[in-house]
């Protein structure tokens, strides 16, 4: 029987499963070890902080829609300074790989919030959030502006002074997702996070009005499942070194390997949770026994398969 | 106590011992074994519906009515569902031996007082339901315990016969006229706390009843523990959709989340006009 290799590597962080939640669906990780131990998934990638405290958007924030959900949070959460104090703690007595998930409102507050990181003990890499949906103005939404993509990652990048992995998360909504890749890694980010929510709206039949407090959000789940594999196809093929965490619509074993053989090195998951607490546990053993079925021997083997042509494979 | 959000909660498949329809909705009883014996009132159930092919992704939070740790079929809880949307229709369709996947027990609940006081409990349409399994509780604590159901018309009341054993009395409005008392299940509340000597109103039902029943408490000594219901997608803390304006003992409001700092909130100190506003 061959041993598989399930470890991944973003930039030169070593995780050993691909297997991560995503950044706004787990939280900072506690309210999920009810269901399984925080260690036993590659990394808890924490949901986007701000430098302050931040209330988020009105209700309702929630809307179903046919496989998918919308969501409009409006990044609530504590700020940087209990962030800190608290979470980063309670996941390092958990044994949990990190990876905290920034957002700001400027340029100046990524760095400031990188800055504060830096220091801290315990963190695997830094996820540079430029694409949360849910802001008042979508002219903030700094993945859909090449220059203003490159100035967060730049920003960061000195703050950090390259210690810590940078990994850019970045929006399906923009016209090339391949331009903005290659803005970011050229402003040093070390890795992609592919992709955030697909911005939609519902509208209510009853008011006749939409439905979510702040009109529009991002809609995820299995519904933008295609969308995430063309966009994480696309950029691999361009920028073939670049590790990419892959994630939008992921539910099961072979949603995962779907991703990876279209050039994810890791997954994240994240609306699964929402319907299944114990998703992550479950997408990890398939994704592995998936790929012992295909003949992999290594979770990098299997990275980016989709691109080789037959020919190649049966060399 | 973060450490421990989500204590006792369990995913497991429970199998369906009893649907029966009652009205205008159905009472399902669902085998949940030793578990029954760490739900309490005010605690729900999270239930995945739709089967494996279903497109409804998000699992429906349902507030447990009662729990029997001794039936037939070992731990049960009972569910009062109003089929009125997509997921409760596909659910009060399963059968005796359909088998759920549910996570349970999910929240916080009601508080008992210590002593034996007077309480009122007041329930609005199926929000009745988790009130019957309460009375129960706070009966057996020696507490009087008056009831008031009130709902827009007849078929909407869910007042079952044995229910009203726990209950000193029971009063029941609709705003149609076609049962009980003509009027709002609230009319008569602020008459009730001076008669009763009321120490504490117990609550369920939609959110207008929630937040004209804190009016009545306003400035008063009595305490009001309120189910809030608003639409959630996870149950279990992660997704923050499910959030409601609450201030603390300093005054500072922040956004609660329903499913683990609630469905019991403490009526007083949710901000009612502000609920559906940025804060």
């Amino acid at each position: 029987m061959t041993v598989l290799d399930f470890s991944t590597t973003l930039g030169n962080a070593w995780f050993a499963s691909p297997v991560f939640t995503a950044s706004g669906c787990a939280s900072s990780g506690r309210e999920l070890a009810q269901f399984f131990p925080l260690h036993e998934i590659g990394a808890v990638v924490t949901k986007s902080i701000m430098n302050k405290a931040r209330a988020g958007r009105a209700a309702p924030r929630m809307a179903e829609t046919a496989s998918g959900m919308l969501n409009s949070i409006g990044l609530q959460g504590p700020g940087i300074d209990s962030f800190i104090a608290n979470d980063i703690p309670y996941l390092l007595e958990q044994k949990a790989r990190i990876i905290v998930s920034i957002a700001g409102e400027s340029i100046e507050e990524y760095a400031v919030l990188a800055r504060k990181l830096r220091s801290v003990a315990g963190i695997s890499a830094l996820e540079v959030n430029i694409s949360c949906p849910n802001v008042e103005n979508r002219g903030l939404v700094f993945a859909c502006d090449l220059d203003a993509s490159r100035r967060v990652i730049d920003g960061v990048r000195r703050a950090t002074g390259g210690e810590i992995p940078i990994i850019a998360k970045l929006s399906p909504d923009v016209t090339d997702v391949t331009a903005i890749a290659q803005g970011v890694v050229d402003a040093g980010a070390d890795a992609l996070a592919l992709i955030n929510t697909v911005l939609g709206m519902v509208i209510n039949l009853d008011t006749m009005r939409p439905h979510l407090g702040g009109k529009t959000g991002g809609l995820s789940g299995p519904a933008i499942k295609p969308i995430a594999i063309r966009a994480v196809f696309q950029v691999h093929e361009k920028l073939p070194h670049v590790p990419i965490l892959g994630m939008g619509g992921i539910s099961n074993g072979g949603d995962a390997l779907e991703m990876i053989l279209a050039g994810a090195s890791g997954v994240s998951i994240g609306t699964a949770s929402f319907g299944n607490p114990t998703a992550l546990m479950s997408i990890q053993s398939e994704l592995k026994e998936l790929l012992v079925a295909k003949g992999f021997s290594s979770l990098r083997e299997a990275v980016g398969f989709a691109h080789r042509n037959q020919e190649s494979e049966s060399q | 106590m973060m450490a421990e959000i989500n204590r006792n909660a369990t995913q497991i498949n429970a199998t369906i011992v009893g649907n029966k329809r009652v009205g205008q909705y159905h009472q399902l009883i669902i085998n949940i074994g030793e578990i029954s014996n760490v739900c309490k009132p005010g605690n729900f159930v999270a239930i995945n519906v739709g089967g494996e092919t279903s497109k409804m992704i998000l699992r429906r939070a349902f507030a447990i009515s009662r729990v029997s740790n001794n039936s037939t079929f070992g731990g049960t809880m009972e569910l009062i569902v109003a089929p009125f949307g997509q997921g409760s229709r596909w659910l009060c369709s399963q059968s005796e031996g359909a088998v759920l996947d549910i996570v349970v027990p999910l929240g916080n609940a009601f508080g008992i007082p210590t002593t034996p006081v007077a309480v009122l409990l007041v329930g609005g349409g199926y929000g009745s339901a988790p009130l019957f399994g309460l009375a129960e509780v706070l009966n057996a604590r020696g507490c009087r315990v008056d009831m008031l159901l009130g709902a827009s018309t007849a078929g909407k009341i869910y007042a079952p016969m044995e229910g009203k054993r726990s209950v000193n009395s029971l009063r029941i409005f609709t705003e149609d006229g076609s049962m009980g008392q003509l009027g709002r299940v609230t009319d008569p509340i602020a008459t009730l706390i001076e008669d009763l000597n009321i120490a504490v109103i117990y609550s369920c039902g939609p959110m207008a009843m929630l937040a004209a029943i804190s009016e009545i408490t306003q400035g008063t000594d009595v305490v009001h523990q309120c189910a809030v219901e608003e639409s959630m997608a996870c149950g279990i803390g992660i997704c923050m959709t499910c959030v409601l304006p609450v201030a603390d003992e300093l005054g500072a409001v922040s956004m609660l989340r329903s499913c683990i700092e609630g469905p019991v909130m403490d009526g007083a100190n949710v901000l009612w006009k502000r609920v559906g506003k940025v804060i």
